[in-house]
C-alpha cells in the first residue's frame, strides 16, 4: 500500500537557543571550556594593547604647542607632526601656491566619486572628465603654464609626490597591464612574444633596480644635455613594473572566462575588440577586482621606494623631518603619522573593492 | 535521393559544404563533408558522440577553421576574410548547448547587446524587438534578470531569442537540450517547433528523435567524421540503409 502525505508540514521559526545576543555568544564564545579560556585571554590581551596605545597615542599625549619645549606628556608629541604638517604634506612646494594641489585634490575627489560611486547613473561624462581632461588639467595646475608660476618637479614632495606617484601608476599601470595581457593571449607570435619578453623581464627585477635604472643609467644612454625629469623617469619605471603585474593578474581573469563567452560573442557578429570590451572584460576583470585592489595597494606602498633615487615623498620628509636637531627623539610619532596616512588610504580601497565585488555580483543573486 | 541532388551547387541555396575536410592536428576530424541546405530546410544531424556532429555546424559560422574544401553561406563563400566572416555571423545564429549567456548582463542587455553594437539599431528600437522575442519564447517578465537566476531551460530560451533579435536566416543548434534537465527539455523543444513552423532555415545538431520526427525535412548521420546517410526522417527511422545507422539507432531508439 502506498504511503502518502497529504499535509504539508507548517513552517516553523529555528529554535531560541540559535539566534539572539545570547545563542550568538554562547555558540561563538563560549561553546567549550577551551572555548572559554581563549575567549577571556583574548579579551584580557585586547584590553592590554589597546588601552597603552590609547594612553600613548591620545590621553598622555600633547597636542598644543609650537616646538620641542611643548613636548611635556608621557605619551606621543603630536606637536611635532602639527608643525611640520605642510611640509609633510606638500614638500617644498611654495606656500602661496599650495592652493593648486589642493585645488587637484578637490576636482580629483569630485571626478572619483561621480566615477566609482553608484549615484551617477551615466559614467561617461564623468569618465571623460577623469580620465582626459583632469590628467591634463593636473599637469597645468600642479607643473604651472598658462601664466601658473612653474613650480619644478624637484620642490614637490610629502603626500602630495605619494599621491602623484601612486595615481599616475595606477592610471597608467591597468590599461597597459590588459593590453600586454591581452597581447600575451594572442594568436599572433610576434605581439605574444614581445608581450611575454616584457612582462617577465620587468618582473624578474626588483623594483629598485627598475628605478636605479630609470635614474642613473638612463641619462647615461642619452645624449648630452638632454635629460628628463626624475620625476618622469620614476614614474615611467614605476608604471611600466606595475603594469607587468597588472598583465598577470588580469590575464588570470581572462583565462577564468569560459571559451563559450568568445564563442557566442563571436556567433553574434561580435568582433575581437567588441567581444573583448563589452562580454570577456568586463567579466574578467570583475573577478580579478581583489587581486587588482591587491596589486594597487601593493604599488602605493612601493611608492616609498623613490626615496632611494632622491624623491622626497611622504615617508622620505617625515624621516628627514625626524632627525631635525630642534625635533629629535621623536621617530615613532613620525613612523606612525605616516603609517596612520598609509593606513587609510590602503584601507579605503580595500573596503571599495569588497563595496564593488558585492554590487557586480550578478551570479546567483536572488 | 541522388549524390548530384545533395552536391547541387545552385547559389539559392542557404548553406553549401563541398568537399569539406578538417584537422585537429593530424586527426583528421571531418571527412569530405558534402552537404546542401536549401532555404527553410530543417536538418537534424545526429550520430554517436565524436562523429564530428558538433565540428561540423560550428564551421559553418567560422568557429571552427576548415583546411579544404568549401563552405558558402547565403551566397558568401567563408575564407579567412574576416570581413566575410562577420557578415556570414550576423546572418547565422548559434545556440549552445551549455547556453553561453552573458553572465554579467541582464536577459534583455543579452538581447540586445549585438543588434546595437554590430547592427546599430537604436537602443529602444532593439529593446522593443528583444521584448518581442522574448515574448515569442514565453519568458517577457523575466527581462530584468540576470542569467544566474533562470532556470537551464529559461537560459536556453534567453539564449535562442538573443540569436533571433539578429534576425538571422539561419538559425545553428548545438545539442540544445542536452545540458537540461528532462522536465526543462520540452520548453525549449516547444520553442524550435515554432521557429521551424515560421520556415526557418534549422540545422540542429540533437539526440532528440521525437523532434526530428516532427519537424525535420531531412535527418543526417554522422559516423566517424562521416556524413553516412542522409534521409527524409520516415525514411531514416523506418528503413535505414547502412549497418552503422541500424545500430546507432538500435541504441539510442532502445533508451528512450
Amino acid at each position: 500500500m502506498a504511503i502518502v502525505k497529504t499535509e504539508r508540514h507548517p513552517e516553523l521559526a529555528p529554535p531560541v537557543s540559535q539566534t539572539g545576543v545570547i545563542g550568538w555568544v554562547r555558540e561563538n564564545l563560549f561553546s567549550s571550556w577551551l572555548n572559554s579560556v581563549l575567549t577571556v585571554v583574548s579579551i584580557y590581551v585586547i584590553w592590554q594593547a589597546a588601552s597603552g596605545i590609547v594612553s600613548w597615542a591620545f590621553i598622555n599625549a600633547n597636542f598644543i604647542g609650537e616646538t620641542k619645549a611643548d613636548c611635556t606628556g608621557s605619551g606621543a608629541c603630536w606637536v611635532f607632526i602639527k608643525a611640520r604638517f605642510g611640509q609633510n604634506m606638500y614638500g617644498f612646494y611654495p606656500e602661496p601656491e599650495r592652493w593648486r594641489v589642493n585645488l587637484g585634490y578637490i576636482l580629483g575627489a569630485v571626478g572619483l566619486f561621480l566615477v566609482l560611486s553608484d549615484y551617477v547613473k551615466s559614467k561617461k561624462w564623468p569618465g571623460i572628465f577623469l580620465f582626459v581632461i583632469y590628467p591634463v588639467l593636473c599637469y597645468f595646475l600642479f607643473y604651472g603654464g598658462f601664466g601658473l608660476e612653474v613650480i619644478e618637479t624637484s620642490q614637490w614632495g610629502g603626500l602630495f609626490l605619494t599621491l602623484v606617484l601612486a595615481s599616475v601608476s595606477i592610471f597608467v599601470a591597468l590599461p597597459l597591464g590588459v593590453l600586454l595581457a591581452l597581447g600575451r593571449r594572442s594568436e599572433m607570435p610576434v605581439i605574444r612574444m614581445l608581450c611575454v619578453g616584457f612582462i617577465e623581464l620587468v618582473r624578474a627585477v626588483p623594483l629598485i633596480s627598475v628605478l636605479f635604472m630609470a635614474s642613473v643609467m638612463l641619462p647615461l644612454f642619452l645624449p648630452e644635455g638632454q635629460n628628463f625629469d626624475k620625476l618622469v623617469r620614476a614614474l615611467v619605471g614605476m608604471s611600466l613594473f606595475s603594469a607587468a603585474y597588472m598583465a598577470e593578474v588580469v590575464r588570470g581573469g581572462l583565462q577564468a572566462i569560459p571559451k563559450g563567452q568568445m564563442e557566442a560573442a563571436n556567433s553574434l557578429g561580435l568582433g575581437y575588440w567588441k567581444s573583448m570590451g563589452l562580454i570577456i572584460l568586463p567579466q574578467a576583470l570583475k573577478i580579478s577586482i581583489p587581486s587588482i585592489v591587491n596589486t594597487f595597494i601593493g604599488l602605493f606602498k612601493d611608492t616609498t621606494l623613490v626615496l632611494i633615487i632622491g624623491l622626497l615623498d611622504l615617508l622620505s620628509i617625515v624621516k628627514g623631518g625626524t632627525t631635525d636637531k630642534n625635533w629629535l627623539g621623536l621617530a615613532t610619532e613620525g613612523y606612525v603619522f605616516v603609517a596612520a596616512v598609509f593606513w587609510v588610504f590602503c584601507f579605503s580601497m580595500s573596503r571599495y573593492s569588497i563595496w564593488l565585488e558585492n554590487k557586480l555580483h550578478t551570479g546567483h543573486k536572488r | 535521393m541522388s549524390e548530384a541532388a545533395m552536391n547541387n551547387t545552385d547559389s539559392n541555396s542557404a548553406i553549401q559544404l563541398i568537399g569539406m575536410h578538417k584537422w585537429y592536428g593530424d586527426f583528421h576530424v571531418l571527412r569530405d563533408i558534402n552537404l546542401t541546405v536549401e532555404r527553410g530546410e530543417r536538418i537534424v544531424v545526429c550520430g554517436p558522440s565524436g562523429s564530428g556532429k558538433s565540428t561540423m555546424i560550428r564551421c559553418i559560422n567560422r568557429l571552427e577553421e576548415h583546411q579544404q574544401g568549401q563552405i558558402i553561406v547565403d551566397g558568401i563563400e567563408l575564407t579567412n576574410d574576416v570581413k566575410k566572416i562577420d557578415e556570414i555571423r550576423r546572418e547565422v545564429g548559434m545556440v549552445f548547448q551549455h547556453f553561453n549567456l552573458f553572465p554579467h548582463l541582464t536577459v534583455l542587455e543579452n538581447c540586445t547587446l549585438a543588434p546595437i553594437w554590430v547592427r546599430k539599431i537604436p537602443k529602444a528600437e532593439a529593446e522593443a524587438t528583444a521584448m518581442k522575442f522574448l515574448e515569442r519564447v514565453k519568458i517577457p517578465e523575466q527581462a530584468l534578470k540576470y542569467p544566474g537566476q533562470l532556470s537551464g531551460g529559461q537560459q536556453q530560451r534567453v539564449a535562442i531569442a538573443r540569436s533571433l533579435c539578429m534576425n538571422p536566416r539561419i538559425m545553428l543548434f548545438d545539442e540544445p537540450t542536452s545540458a537540461l534537465d528532462p522536465e526543462m527539455i520540452s520548453e525549449v523543444l516547444d520553442t524550435m517547433i515554432s521557429l521551424a513552423e515560421e520556415g526557418m532555415t534549422m540545422i540542429v545538431v540533437t539526440h532528440e528523435m521525437g523532434f526530428a520526427k516532427t519537424v525535420a525535412d531531412r535527418v543526417i548521420f554522422m559516423d566517424q567524421g562521416e556524413i553516412i546517410e542522409q534521409a527524409p526522417p520516415q525514411e531514416f527511422f523506418d528503413n535505414p540503409q547502412s549497418e552503422r545507422t541500424k545500430l546507432f539507432l538500435s541504441q539510442i531508439l532502445h533508451n528512450a
